[in-house]
């Protein structure tokens, strides 16, 4: 199969647009977790969220007509703005703008979504209820579709390669990276813009992530320290929102053009739980099958794993279960591995986390920097593994890996290589 | 101009994100506001919700200016 490298990175997130002030305060050890103002929360059990900083696009705001025409953004929901902005970044980041026929047929977009349109579902149903089915905007369906994040950035930049998308929760951003890889290693593509996006802010969605208890509820006043992982105080995730998207590309081809190569995909491992609509199996043995697979298909053994970056949501249950499975794989590797939760920082980006998180393990691998888990004052358990906690520290990397699980009982693991 | 036309020439000028100056009684929806075929249905439905008329869809065929949506209005809305 063909060698696959990531030459470009964007993203949207509560800490700022764009990759390098996301990456600056996530280092800083700074939170994006804050009360929820834009609508009614008081009726609701979690009332805090990491939010993007809107404004005018300085300074790492994020504003959405940098992005997207207003008159198109009046059609869609916003995850489909995100992931036009983490894709139009990650497609300057890689100098890539494919003009001739053949360079655009040679390119394909998958991004995909967890949960896609919630919000403008929940308006138009409104919107039916209240005035009937003449009412119903022609934009409706086409502006909630999940793929359609990738159909928008296709049209954008000309992309007429593959165009696919990936539903599998909170796993969607990682199977996407994994799967648009694939693309590229079989010769369905040269290149691939591939990641995720979520725009879940919205009472509907934090009432029914509540109802599953899957929401930290205790900190409401206090939303910086909610998301705290492998603590003994967690109660739940705090939901993010945002998209990551990268360029992956074929070897010789990033290297022909003098692409710059951040690193090289070199393992992707997929398993399913069959155990819990919600709940992950206890043994953890999902997320150990699926880690096992990724250094399969990578070649290596899991002593030359530098970091994790973790699953790790803050939920009472998936965090140990995590952290046993990682246990069992490494053995007695433990006491040199690294790893964190950067959902400690950024919340729960569900159907984007993995791809963000894909990237902040790229990043950390670049700087050489462990980024932290935040909040993490009392250990739940022991462990021989360095969980990073609250500081940032430095760290030779030479590998990577990062976890995704789902509802539904889906994980893929990542494992990314310096490029040699 | 009438009071009509001049709330019909805000709803183009908002769902298409053109400029008013193209925005003549002439100016064919399509062909020189850049609409596609969906901009044309929401287009009826903002017509729809503003005057308060329902417009059928066979009527709907036949608006495809900014001067037909005015008319049509004059006719028919309230």
């Amino acid at each position: 199969m063909r060698r696959v490298v990531i030459t470009g990175l964007g993203l949207v997130t509560p800490l700022g647009c764009g990759v390098e002030p996301t990456w600056r305060r996530l280092v800083a050890g700074e939170s994006g977790a804050s009360r929820v103002e834009k609508f009614e929360v008081s009726d609701l059990a979690c009332k805090i969220a990491c939010q993007i900083p809107r404004g005018d696009g300085t300074e790492g705001t994020f504003n959405p007509d940098q992005w997207m025409e207003p008159k198109e953004q009046r059609k869609v929901d916003e995850f489909i703005i995100f992931a036009m902005a983490a894709a139009t970044q990650a497609l300057t980041d890689a100098g890539w703008h494919p003009k001739t026929h053949e360079d655009q047929t040679a390119t394909g977009v998958l991004i995909g979504s967890g949960i896609g349109g919630i919000e403008g579902i929940y308006e138009a149903s409104t919107i039916l209820n209240e005035k009937g089915p003449r009412r119903i905007s022609p934009f409706f369906i086409p502006g909630r579709l999940i793929n359609l994040a990738s159909g928008y950035v296709s049209i954008e930049h000309g992309l007429k390669g593959p165009n696919h998308s990936v539903v599998t929760a909170c796993s969607t951003g990682a199977h996407a990276i994994g799967d648009a890889a694939r693309l590229v290693a079989l010769g369905d593509a040269d290149v691939m813009v591939a990641g995720g996006t979520e725009s879940p802010i919205n009472r509907l969605a934090l009432a029914g992530f509540a109802s599953c208890r899957a929401l930290s509820t205790r900190f409401n006043d206090e939303p910086t320290r909610a998301s705290r992982p492998y603590d003994r105080d967690r109660d739940g995730f705090v939901m993010g929102e945002g998209a990551g998207v990268v360029v992956l590309e074929e070897y010789e081809h990033a290297k022909a053009r003098g692409a710059k190569i951040y690193a090289e995909v070199v393992g992707y491992g997929l398993s399913g739980d069959a155990f819990h609509i919600t709940s992950p199996s206890e043994d953890g043995d999902g997320a150990y099958r699926c880690m096992q697979a990724a250094l399969k298909r990578a070649g290596i053994s899991p002593s030359d794993i530098d970091y994790i970056n973790a699953h790790g949501t803050s939920t009472p249950l998936g965090d140990e279960i995590e952290l046993r499975a990682v246990e069992r794989l490494v053995g007695n590797a433990a006491a040199t591995l690294a790893m964190s939760s950067t959902k400690s920082s950024v919340g729960h980006l569900l159907g984007a986390a993995g791809a963000v998180e894909a990237i902040f393990s790229v990043l950390a691998m670049r700087d050489g920097i462990v980024p932290p888990t935040l909040n993490l004052d009392h250990p739940s358990v022991e462990t021989p593994i360095d969980l990073s906690p609250r500081e940032a520290k430095r760290r030779d990397i030479d590998v990577v890996l990062s976890n995704s699980f789902g509802f539904g009982g889906t994980n893929a693991s990542l494992v990314f290589r310096r490029a040699a | 101009m009438s009071d009509i036309a001049e709330r019909v020439k805000k709803i183009v000028i908002e769902h298409l994100g053109v400029e008013s100056e193209k925005v003549t009684e002439n100016a064919n929806f399509i062909d020189d506001l850049g609409a596609d075929s969906l901009d044309t249905v929401e287009l009826v439905m903002a017509f729809e919700e503003e005057f308060n008329v329902e417009i059928p869809d066979d009527a709907a065929e036949t608006i495809v200016t900014v001067g037909d949506a005015i008319k049509f209005l004059e006719k028919n809305a309230a």
